[in-house]
């Protein structure tokens, strides 16, 4: 008789799905289906059952090739790496839970390093911005069950965030919008034509990097106040009906994504936009949410922020913390050689890094905490495979709209695996040891 | 005035943050206590006499001690941080945060700055002969009280954000600038632009003034043309067209005026 899981988290992106169902094996050893979840998010449970995945850490070779070692050597490894180093770079987090995140940060603040999350190349600028202005926001269930202007701006959930649009936003029938899709009016904001906006009852298609141009105006719109005839690509016309069309609704949402946050103007994107929603409150009652990617990148933002009051680059070299993107974020750190040892968990540089950064990595003493073979993990010097958080072991996660969930344990991971957490506990305790702090 | 000589004689691995080295930690100092003075490379902190050798003799205050940097400082962050008077000169490149919150006395790098020179910046005088990088007379990040006063002038271009939450003090760019200037600013201060500059120029600009004397290459669609104007500036007298604005930003009045961020153009 095959078992069925219910109640799943899917450990893939900021949406964090709840309502996943894995049916297993008779022994419980085996995923055999997945239901309710995407294509993306069935591919993550499906991918944990591969026949050749790493079981034991592995060691870079002087020829290059990898030698298979005990975890007990990894540990004594990396300890040692962080022991050595002035300032190593622990990278990463966002694929992880909540309690790995903090052990690793005690042993950041024990070695002087500089803790840097996946948002230094996501969302950090909206952090920046959220920081510089502040950020009205809301749940996405207030958004399920309220929301009837829906604005996509330079995001793409239909590919990147599947699920997000038929739970939450465009399709759900919630509470005081019984008639889902067609209570809402969808703006999509966008430089080319995609899946999201061949949804949108308005889509603006904007020249590249001229976002902030266009919130700007949209602000100067509300009030009705002169633009000249195009801002941005759009004529003005569309944009002082795009503000009506904003001001007339009883609750809008504003999701923004990688289209503002890591072009042209970054982090004033984001001030910007959140100026819009503010000012907006003005005539109705808006939102605004950041599209996050990894399911726990903004776990990881929070855990740094109630130990050290920044959401990521946190440098703790000098036994405070500091921060400050453009200096204390990892591809500034790489890019300039301002750090001599790289720890990477939960995450994936060498693939999404620029190649100046990735080379660095090479070079550096540097260890992949990763339970896949990934770019990253061919590169540095040791990799450590992991248990599957969200599969083979639970833990606290956070969802983009900042509520944290707790995820399940599906599967036992392989026999002797050790999780994020206990690799990182056993590291922290060698660390002591080594320090004589234990 | 003394001056006191640093010879850079080691390479550090690293960075080194050199927080110490203003007039107001030399002054009345002796050169050994000098060389003991502290700094750090990482989470490592070593002398100053390990990297430098040092030469001369300090003043007695702040304001009677000159320091020069004699060679690259181009892996030195934080030279002149909060330094109230005196005068520091860098003969090559430095790294970052030169005269970061600066309170009075004068820097004068010869070669080019990094990122958030004048970050902070309350007083005093920072000389660029070469390029200055991003952040340029900013705020510190977070904060939403930037650049409040002293003079900025760089021969060459500057980076993006320059002025970034501004509220007074004037910076001069002989050169071009990048993306973002005087964003957020507010109050007084005053940014003169000789070269051309790209765009997003006084975006969410609440008081203040800019003046461009070459091209702007896309104008924000929220500032608005109000004249021609007639103007004297750095010592150039021409024509200048104002534009005011940011209109979509919230405007205080002042004896019943609307106070807006100021652009001239030149013509």
């Amino acid at each position: 008789m095959t078992k069925t899981v219910t109640d799943v988290i899917c450990p893939f992106c900021g949406t964090l799905c709840d309502d996943i169902e894995v049916v297993l094996s008779d022994d419980g050893k085996k995923i055999l289906e997945v239901m309710n979840a995407c294509a993306i998010g069935n591919e993550k449970f499906h991918h944990s059952q591969a026949a050749d995945r790493p079981k034991r850490p592995r060691m870079q070779q002087p020829d290059g090739s990898y030698k298979e070692v005990s975890y007990d050597e990894a540990i004594e490894y990396t300890a040692q790496m962080f022991v050595k180093a002035k300032k190593p770079l622990m990278y990463g987090w966002s694929s992880t839970n909540c309690e790995a995140q903090s052990v690793g940060h005690e042993i950041g603040e024990l070695c002087g390093a500089v803790v840097d999350n996946t948002a230094t190349v996501c969302h950090g600028p909206s952090l920046i911005a959220i920081q510089d202005v502040g950020i009205p926001s809301c749940t996405l269930g207030e958004i399920k069950n309220r929301a009837d202007r829906i604005i996509y701006w330079g995001c793409n959930p239909a590919h990147a965030h599947p699920r997000h649009m038929s739970r939450y936003s465009i399709f759900p029938r919630g509470f005081f919008t019984g008639k889902g899709q067609q209570s809402r009016k969808v703006i999509v904001v966008d430089p080319r034509p995609t899946d999201t906006s061949n949804m949108a009852d308005y889509y603006y298609q904007v020249e590249q990097g001229r976002d902030y141009e266009l919130l700007q105006a949209f602000r100067t719109a509300l009030h009705g106040h002169w633009l000249p005839d195009m801002v941005a690509g759009i004529p003005k016309e569309k944009i002082y009906e795009g503000a009506e069309v904003m001001k007339s609704g009883r609750f809008g949402i504003i999701f923004f994504g990688m289209g503002v946050t890591q072009t042209l103007s970054k982090n004033h994107n984001i001030d910007a936009a959140i100026m819009l929603t503010k000012d907006l409150n003005e005539f109705s009652k808006f939102s605004i949410m950041p599209m996050r990617g990894h399911y726990n990148v903004t776990g990881s933002g929070e855990v740094l922020g109630w130990q050290f009051g920044f959401a990521y680059g946190v440098d703790l070299s000098r036994g405070f913390a500091r921060y400050n993107p453009g200096e204390t974020t990892s591809n500034d750190l790489l890019r300039r050689g301002e750090v001599d040892a790289v720890f990477v968990i939960a995450s994936d540089p060498g693939a999404h890094f620029p190649i100046s950064s990735v080379k660095k990595i090479a070079k550096l003493p540097s260890v992949a905490v990763d339970p896949h073979f990934t770019p990253t993990t061919e590169i540095c010097k040791l990799h450590v495979p992991v248990a599957f958080v969200g599969i083979e072991c639970g833990g606290n996660a956070y969802r983009m709209d900042n509520v944290p969930i707790d995820t399940r344990k599906v599967v036992d991971p392989p026999e002797g695996m050790l999780t994020d957490e206990q690799f990182l506990e056993k590291v922290l305790h060698r660390v002591k040891e080594i320090k004589g702090a234990a | 005035m003394n001056t006191v000589t640093l010879t850079p004689k080691a390479k550090p691995d690293l960075y080194l943050e050199v927080d110490n080295i203003t007039p107001d930690r030399f002054a009345g100092k002796t050169n050994e206590e000098i060389a003991a003075l502290h700094l750090y490379e990482g989470s490592t902190q070593h002398a100053l006499g390990k990297f430098f050798d040092v030469a001369g003799s300090s003043g007695p205050t702040a304001a009677e001690t000159k320091i020069v940097i004699k060679g690259d400082a181009s892996r030195l962050k934080y030279i002149g941080m909060k330094m109230t008077a005196g005068e520091i000169v860098i003969e090559g490149n430095a790294d970052m945060y030169v005269g970061a919150w600066m309170r009075g006395g004068k820097i004068q790098a010869k070669g080019n700055v990094e990122a958030f020179a004048g970050t902070g910046m309350k007083g005093g005088e920072i000389q660029i002969d070469g390029n200055a990088g991003n952040y340029l007379g900013s705020a510190y990040r977070g904060d939403w009280r930037g650049m409040a006063g002293g003079t900025i002038r760089v021969k060459g271009n500057a980076g993006s954000d320059t002025g970034y939450f501004m509220n007074g003090g004037t910076i001069i760019i002989g050169g071009n600038v990048d993306v973002h200037v005087a964003t957020h600013a507010e109050g007084n201060g005053k940014i003169i632009i000789k070269g051309n500059a790209k765009s997003k120029v006084g975006g969410q600009m609440v008081g203040g003034e800019i003046y461009i004397f070459g091209d702007l290459e896309v104008p924000m669609p929220t500032f608005e043309y109000r004249k021609d104007v007639e103007l004297e500036v750095d010592g150039t007298k021409a024509k200048f067209a104002l534009f005011e604005g940011d209109t979509a930003e919230r405007h205080p009045k002042r004896k019943g005026e609307t106070i807006y961020g100021k652009i001239y153009m030149k013509y």
